[in-house]
């Protein structure tokens, strides 16, 4: 008798729920990872950005120039930049903060700079006319009126970090990126998929809970 | 320093200036991958983000699509492509042409809403039909904003055109990813160095473009522009 030969074909479907319901901690995990990378950076990148977009707007001569120089380095790709860093700080979480505070901070010092350029100048003179002193003026007045350009920043940076945190896969960290990058090295939907709704539900849910905290922070806001 | 001087080496060798893997053919591939997605993009793009401008219509439509746009992972969207795709160019550009598209469409729109309401009236006044109105006075007063966003999606799809070497397309990326598989860290750095200068010399290259379709009316204006979309994909 003639061997038979058997082809199983063994169909994955895009989402596995059985291996799913088992690995939720594996989910869970790389949710946290990206969360303390994106806020690392995110955080990091405004303690840095405040007074850099300060300096830039009270300087005229600094601004263009600070402007032009930042979009020039924010063309620089990502997985470039950290390729460029790996044989120095090696595969390392410092390696892909230096790259997600470095974009974080280009897009933040642009919007304090927009932010505080937008100030009318009669709320300026005003404020010098009721006898306020440059630091009192930038600190009570000029800020809070620039917060909600500077929150703006703050939503796209947030958002836009949490998309490069994947790319960080490739260093071997990446959080939700590390399980993307799992699919395609497995040739397995259900990390792929799960990962992918994860990662945009998660930047969702950052853009608007920040939307939604400035509406609370910032009441003079909600009209703009 | 030791890795810079055998970068530097890396460049001079005759043997990564030739070949399926030397520099010539990779750059070739990464251009071509890169500008069939901008193309693809910006025929897409372009006319819906100046028609809703140009209108007023869906403004948040306009705006929002950036902010998904921005949601969604460049890296995912290239592995999901291939999954569904399978091998070779398709997944990659079907990616990169949906990742060019929301930049491109939100500037536009924002570039033909931007355009000066007493100029329209005047273009009116001065008897032009709607079409006239938008090819020779809107669309030219537009041109700055409207290659910023052209410039931006190129960039990105430049930088996201690297990851493709992960999904097996060619292009500098491969050097990247090689360089870490095999731990290859003369190649890894100087893949790194070549993905930056193409991003950059997109940057200015299509900056100088730009220049050149400005109408020189408007070159007195010149300052880095503050209304371009913050866009970063990859």
């Amino acid at each position: 008798m003639p061997g038979h030969l058997f082809l199983v074909v063994y169909v994955d479907p895009w989402i596995n729920w059985d291996w799913l319901t088992t690995h939720v901690h594996v989910f869970l995990d790389a949710l946290q990872q990206h969360l303390v990378l994106t806020a690392i950076a995110v955080g990091v990148g405004m303690v840095i950005s405040l007074p850099m977009g300060v300096v830039a707007h009270r300087w005229r001569a600094l601004r263009n120039p600070v402007l032009t120089v930042f979009g020039i380095f924010y063309t620089i790709p990502s997985i470039a930049l950290f390729a460029l860093l790996i044989p120095y700080t090696g595969l390392s979480t410092l390696t892909a903060e230096i790259g997600l505070v470095g974009y974080a901070v280009l897009i933040l010092t642009r919007n304090v700079v927009v932010g505080l350029d937008a100030v009318p100048k009669d709320v300026l003179d005003a404020a010098d006319g009721m006898g306020y002193r440059p630091l009192a003026r930038l600190l009570t007045v000029e800020l809070p009126l620039a917060l909600p350009a500077i929150f703006a920043g703050i939503r796209i940076a947030t958002v836009t970090t949490i998309g490069l945190v994947t790319i960080t896969a490739v260093i071997g960290l990446g959080g939700l990126g590390q399980l993307i990058l799992q699919g395609l090295v497995e040739n397995f939907h259900t990390p792929l998929i799960v990962a992918t709704v994860l990662s945009i539900v998660l930047a969702l849910v950052a853009d608007l809970a920040l939307a939604g905290s400035q509406r609370v922070a910032l009441p003079w806001s909600r009209s703009a | 320093m030791a890795i810079l001087v055998r970068v530097v080496q890396w460049f001079t060798d005759p043997a990564h200036w030739t070949g399926p893997d030397g520099i010539p053919t990779r750059l070739i591939q990464h251009i071509q991958l890169s500008a069939e997605s901008v193309l693809i993009g910006a025929a897409i793009a372009l006319p819906i983000g100046i028609a809703l401008g140009h209108y007023g219509r869906f403004g948040n439509l306009a705006i929002n699509i950036s902010n998904v746009g921005r949601a969604v992972p460049s890296f995912a969207l290239l592995v999901l492509a291939f999954q569904v795709f399978g091998l070779g160019d398709a997944p990659i550009i079907i990616s990169l042409t949906a990742l060019a598209i929301p930049p491109m469409v939100t500037n536009s729109y924002v570039a033909m809403q931007e355009v000066d309401p007493d100029v329209k009236d005047a273009a009116r006044g001065m008897g032009y039909r709607e079409l006239a109105q938008v090819l020779r006075v809107e669309l030219p007063l537009a041109v700055p904003l409207l290659m910023a966003g052209i410039r931006t999606s190129a960039v990105q799809v430049v930088a996201t055109a690297t990851l493709a070497a992960l999904i097996a397309g060619g292009g500098f990326g491969r050097y990247i990813i090689d360089g870490l598989d095999q731990q290859d860290y003369t190649k890894l750095v100087a893949g790194a160095i070549l993905v930056a200068l193409l991003a950059l010399a997109t940057e200015l290259g299509l900056a100088s473009v730009e220049r050149l379709l400005v109408p020189r009316g408007m070159r007195l204006l010149r300052a880095p522009s503050t209304r371009r979309v913050t866009y970063k994909a990859a």
